[in-house]
């Protein structure tokens, strides 16, 4: 075979997750999966960054408010999202016709991520209305604020790819939600001092700190600061990838079942 | 062209497939027939590229399913159980997005869509939502997104299954429309199916092929074939009269002065029958020449081996 027909050839199998992709993100709004997902997502966030988190009354220009909270429910979320990616899949049957497509699996799992993901920056993106709101109340650090919504971005990638995983482990969706809930949390608790003086028992200092690293509060924080760090930026891509690569391998040895 | 090399698919202890190896060509239809969870599904995974075989492979076009898995199933449409079908879409934008992963672009891709649509004819269901459609629409939409790309080998599992009489017509129909040149093989239980649409048939149960064959050769396999059957009137000690014919095993009374003369051999014995029925004297009412029964054969032949 020819070197272009080659490449010709590779850069078709390339495309394949972005043809999924779009049908996916298109899926969003064909369903009422997306305006219900929006709605909530609007309501819970306003409801911590402007009750809880107190945005209006602390008097500080900065949205720290609002993005101290998104560890949190996006715990729930993030899974609730990520939930039907697989299982859906599999108890409706569609997973046969779609992996018997000249799809190959991985491509199938990036195009789905990468849609519910981009649906996730969507909503986000629909927050910008406090972002707008703290700039006409004070001079906030916008840079500060852009490397938040980064971090912010980041981190519901992680979360999403962990549910994503969650979702291909059983056909029942309520299983995936409660798994991905579970994995997101003690990745987000390994900072806390109960986890981190259990695993200093042992007493070996480098997985103490390798432990620490694995806190998505840890990097988070570290972003919500203002500072990008590539130790930070690397931590959340290696997860995805990670658990992307997992999902891949779980997607074909549980397709069938 | 498909060929299935000493395939084989175990689950756990359980041997699902064993050692499954036949050929079929274009231009055949290849009926795909055993009793439930005899492996006829499995097979059909395996040979899509969906299920890894344990052993053994499957080519498509000459192209191995475990080795070009991307080239094989570019040449194969598949129709799998059930027809699962994104509840969400519509034909126009389910046919849309399967043209794309199959490459289709421009006006190719609208010809063939077109083509697709109107040979299933869902054009008057085109823009509606798929879980509003009825299971008859909804086949005919699993059917288009497995012959869309125009595939030289078409894979159906179970296309007729829960549909209503007129239904099944329709699809077995279709089916014969689009055999010409292709490859075909669908499995199902209905034995009449195989006789309407298949010039092949393959029987397997516990995983094994049991029969390969044509469906007329299936049929000569009962007990029954050329059997006579036949109502008298004024017939005193018929069943030993016609036992007594050449060419006779035995004879069933069915009723009163109601026989069926069993053959010895596959020729025919309806001439002897009638002529003696004839010379001596007896009020035919009725004869009919028995074809055969394929259930017969099918039980027959799978029986024993769950």
């Amino acid at each position: 075979m020819s070197a272009f027909a080659e490449t010709l050839q590779r850069s078709t199998y390339r495309s394949q997750w972005f043809r999924i992709f779009k049908r996916e993100l298109r899926g969003y709004f064909t369903t009422p999966v997306a305006y219900v997902f929006l709605v909530i997502y609007l309501l819970v966030q306003a409801g911590f960054t402007w009750g809880i988190g107190r945005l209006y009354e602390q008097s500080n220009a900065t949205l720290y408010p609002f993005f101290n909270y998104h560890p949190w429910f996006l715990l729930f979320l993030m899974p609730g999202l990520g939930m039907r990616l697989w299982a859906e899949e599999r108890r409706s049957g569609t997973i046969e016709l779609l992996l018997t497509l000249p799809i190959r699996a991985g491509s199938a799992v990036c195009g789905k991520f990468l849609a519910a993901w981009t649906f996730f920056g969507i909503a986000l993106l629909l927050t910008m209305g406090e972002w707008y709101t703290v700039a006409w109340l004070g001079g906030p650090d916008h840079g500060v604020i852009l490397v938040g919504y980064l971090g912010t971005f980041l981190m519901a990638g992680a979360y999403l790819a962990i549910s994503s995983c969650a979702s291909a482990l059983s056909k029942n969706q309520v299983i995936g939600l409660v798994l991905g809930v579970v994995v997101c949390f003690s990745f987000m608790l390994a900072d806390i001092p109960m986890m981190v003086s259990a695993v200093d028992a042992l007493g070996v200092d480098a997985l103490t700190e390798a432990f620490l690293q694995m806190s998505f509060r840890t990097h988070y924080d570290n972003l919500l600061r203002g500072v990008i760090e590539a130790r930070d930026l690397v931590f959340f891509g290696t997860l995805i990838g990670a658990a992307l690569y997992i999902n891949t391998a779980l997607v074909q040895l549980k397709k069938a079942s | 062209m498909i060929e299935l090399r000493n395939l084989s698919k175990q689950f756990g202890t359980h041997r699902v497939v064993r050692d499954v190896t036949f050929r079929v060509e274009p231009g055949e239809v290849l009926g795909f027939l055993g009793p439930n969870g005899a492996g006829k599904s499995t097979t059909m995974k395996m040979l899509t590229g969906f299920l890894p075989p344990t052993s053994g492979t499957a080519l498509v076009c000459g192209h191995d399913i475990l080795r070009e898995p991307d080239e094989a199933k570019r040449r194969l449409g598949y129709l799998p159980e059930g027809a699962p079908l994104y509840p969400d879409m519509t034909p126009a934008s389910l046919l849309g997005f399967i043209a794309q992963t199959r490459d289709l672009t421009g006006s190719t891709k609208r010809a063939r869509i077109d083509e697709a649509c109107s040979l299933v004819d869902i054009g008057g269901v085109w823009r509606q939502r798929i879980e509003t459609l009825s299971k008859g629409f909804k086949r005919r939409v699993g059917l288009a997104v497995a012959l869309l790309h125009d595939p030289d080998v078409l894979v159906l599992d179970e296309p007729t299954d829960g549909l209503d009489p007129n239904q099944k017509r329709d699809v077995r129909a279709l089916i014969q429309r689009m055999s010409a040149g292709k490859t075909i093989i669908l499995s199902t239980h209905i034995l009449e199916e195989v006789e309407a649409v298949c010039t092949r048939s393959i029987i397997i149960a516990a995983g094994k092929v049991l029969f390969d064959g044509s469906p007329t050769a299936l049929r000569e396999r009962s007990r029954t074939h050329q059997a006579v059957e036949l109502r008298v009137q004024g017939a005193r000690d018929a069943r030993s009269q016609l036992a007594g014919l050449p060419g006779v095993a035995s004879v069933d009374e069915l009723g009163e002065d109601h026989y069926r003369v069993l053959p010895a051999g596959k020729d025919p014995i309806v001439r002897a029958v009638t002529d003696h029925a004839y010379q001596a004297g007896w009020q035919v009412e009725h004869v009919h020449v028995d074809p055969g029964r394929l259930d017969d054969v099918f039980a027959e032949i799978t029986e024993g081996q769950a």
